[in-house]
């Protein structure tokens, strides 16, 4: 039967293109219908190739692709109700804005008057209606990607796969068109799968954040969770925003424990949801840039803290509302803290000063 | 896009250097193209004694003898023929193999392999080329032999060798490789996620290539067209030796009268002919624009 629902299972999933690496490496994942969901990895790490084997362009090795409830391998992409927007847009230069846009119900032989009229709607929901007219070529690049929006929108697909879809565009665009993209989607209601390597990208738009690296999924959730609660190391560096610090465990205490620093007492930690934690084991905790506060040697720690981590400043950027201080905290290691741009300025640092590194112990965060 | 002059350098100097970037091709054309064409040009218009001497002068007597001509009709009508014939089988078989090695054969170094295989033929001489379809197309020649043996004739078809139809064949043999090249050069330049795209859209492979390959290729088609055209147009060994004499073209009879030194009927027809072709490219160009696809 079919179903007019765009959820998705990913049952399995593999690919390999030589028969010896995958690219996709058993990939289970499940999207709720009417979501909007974001992959994200440094390039090669299977993302676009789990999308084109959604979209129906590639078959997978292994494993089962559900949408609706229905197996669609080897199903062509129509017949999955897909519809996908390629990266630089591969819109047809030979045909106009309204050509391209038709062209999907051209080929499904509707009536010329038909495909007129359904198109020229769809044409002005994309706000191009006074280009209608251009050949691709006349247009931005934002123009051209709401055309690519609208020709791949326009079958009422169930699922719209969107293949890096801003990169093309520049700082200010990617931003305007990012929110179009979401209103888009709420538009329609249909899910939308969306393959990025832009953090900022993934957590402004998505309900469903995947992390994904060489052909796993690290992670998989909401937009928050993956940002503020990172599983493991590699997910908490790639989406940015968290100080990563190892250690062998020293004691553990009831509720958290301590970790060996050799520059300072150690530093307590709460054991959150990690249960099983044990003295000399090898651990990784993240601690969050924008909590980190930094305080002058001989003061005062603020309420809560009971870490605190000598550090020489390395350099200082200014990032408008807030700061961006590197210390030297952790040899080998990034360290750095996002301090407000008032509290910076109440009693500014410059490079080389000495500082203590402190956060509120609650802040500190257990990587798996 | 036009090079604009730096604000600094005058107009002159501007000009001087356009004059420089031109002059290799100025110093190709002019002896070699132009200078010929003047002195046919100027031949047609002069008077004969009848025994190849010329008298310079103005006279349209040549024009109105070649025009007059109830020859003149017939061999344009013949040459047409050959022309749109040929243009029909070496489009369809170049597009096919440009298609198929654009988009069938994934392996480029393959795909290379096979358009240099296209270009065997042409190895070894014109005349070696036309000499060697004796051996099959002629009375005693492979095909004859072969119908005989299986029976489906009894007399060896005369019609192969020496005919319209040998024309053709030898044309098409010859002049493919230059739908194939130009056709294949703007085929390679389609991004192949425009077809991607298009089945996305649920296209089907005849809607691909009705409504993406062949609009795309046009600038290809265009030249290609061109090439054949002139070509077939200009010919006259061709049908001279393949038609074993039977068939003539425009060519070949003006060929005949610089054989018998009329000079001025014959640069006549050079003209006439001259001016058809330019005729019949400019309606090509004028329905692709081959500069703007090019530069896409």
């Amino acid at each position: 039967m079919k179903s007019d629902r765009g959820d998705i299972e990913l049952a399995g999933v593999c690919k390999s293109f030589d028969g010896a690496t995958y690219v996709v490496d058993g990939v289970n994942l499940r999207i709720a219908d009417g979501a909007y969901c974001c992959f994200i990895g440094p390039s090669g790490c299977g993302k676009t190739t789990i999308l084109r084997m959604i979209a129906g362009h590639e078959d997978p090795t292994a494993g089962e692709i559900v949408i609706g409830g229905q197996n669609v391998v080897g199903l062509a992409p129509v017949q999955r109700r897909t519809a996908m927007m390629f990266q630089s847009y591969a819109l047809f230069p030979h045909l106009t804005v309204r050509e391209n846009i038709a062209f999907a119900l051209r080929v499904r032989g509707q009536s010329k008057a038909d495909r007129l009229r359904v198109s020229d709607a769809m044409i002005e929901k994309v706000r191009l209606t006074q280009f209608a007219d251009r050949l691709p070529a006349q247009l931005s690049g934002g123009q051209q990607q709401r055309v690519a929006l609208a020709r791949a929108a326009i079958t009422e697909p169930r699922v719209l796969l969107l293949d890096e879809p801003l990169s093309a565009l520049d700082e200010q665009l990617r931003v305007q068109m990012r929110q179009e993209l979401r209103r888009m989607q709420q538009e329609l209601g249909i899910t939308f799968i969306h393959v990025t390597h832009t953090q900022l990208e993934a957590i402004a738009l998505a309900d469903l954040v995947v992390v994904m690296e060489q052909g796993k999924i690290k992670q998989a959730g909401a937009a928050r969770d993956v940002y503020a609660h990172p599983h493991d190391r590699y997910v908490a560096e790639f989406m940015g925003g968290q100080n990563v610090l190892s250690g062998r465990v020293e004691k553990v205490n009831g509720a958290s424990f301590t970790l060996a620093q050799a520059a300072s007492d150690g530093i307590e930690v709460p054991l959150q949801a990690r249960a099983t934690i044990s003295v000399g084991d090898e651990v990784d905790i993240a601690v969050r840039r924008d909590d980190v506060a930094l305080v002058r040697p001989g003061r005062d720690l603020p309420p809560g803290c009971t870490t605190s981590l000598p550090s020489r400043v390395l350099a200082i950027e200014y990032q408008g509302y807030f700061v961006k201080v590197m210390l030297d905290t952790v040899p080998d290691d990034e360290f750095v803290a996002y301090v407000p741009e008032k509290t910076f300025f109440a009693d500014p640092f410059t490079v080389g000063d000495v500082v203590m590194a402190t956060w509120a112990t609650g802040s500190a965060l257990p990587l798996a | 896009m036009q090079p604009s002059p730096s604000p600094n350098s005058s107009p002159s100097r501007a000009n001087l250097a356009g004059w420089l970037y031109v002059s290799p091709l100025v110093l190709v054309l002019v002896p070699f193209f132009v200078a010929p064409i003047l002195v046919v040009l100027a031949a047609s218009f002069f008077a004969t004694d009848g025994f190849g001497g010329l008298t310079p002068g103005f006279t349209l007597a040549s024009y109105i003898e070649v025009l007059h001509s109830a020859l003149t009709l017939k061999l344009y009508l013949a040459t047409i023929k050959f022309t749109v014939l040929t243009w029909i089988f070496t489009l369809i078989i170049g597009f096919f193999v440009a298609y198929f090695l654009v988009f069938h054969v994934r392996n480029q170094l393959l795909a290379i392999g096979l358009f240099l295989l296209c270009t065997v033929p042409f190895w070894t001489s014109n005349i070696i080329r036309m000499i060697s379809w004796i051996p099959l197309l002629g009375k005693e020649g492979l095909i004859n032999q072969a119908l005989l043996a299986m029976g489906v004739i009894h007399q060896p078809l005369e019609v192969l060798l020496f005919s319209d139809l040998a024309v053709i064949i030898a044309y098409v043999h010859q002049l493919t490789i230059f739908m194939i090249v130009p056709i294949f050069n703007s085929m390679a330049r389609i991004d192949k996620n425009l077809i991607e795209a298009a089945i996305d859209a649920g296209a089907s492979r005849f809607d691909i290539m009705r409504l993406i390959v062949v609009p795309m290729s046009k600038s290809g088609i265009a030249l290609g067209t061109i090439f054949v055209v002139s070509i077939v147009m200009g010919d006259f060994f061709v049908v001279k030796v393949i038609s074993g004499g039977g068939s003539a073209s425009v060519v070949s009879a003006f060929y005949e009268d610089v054989g018998v030194l009329q000079y001025p009927t014959a640069a006549a027809s050079a003209v006439l002919l001259t001016l058809v072709l330019v005729a019949i490219v400019s309606l090509i160009l004028r329905t692709v624009d081959i500069r703007q696809e090019i530069t896409r």
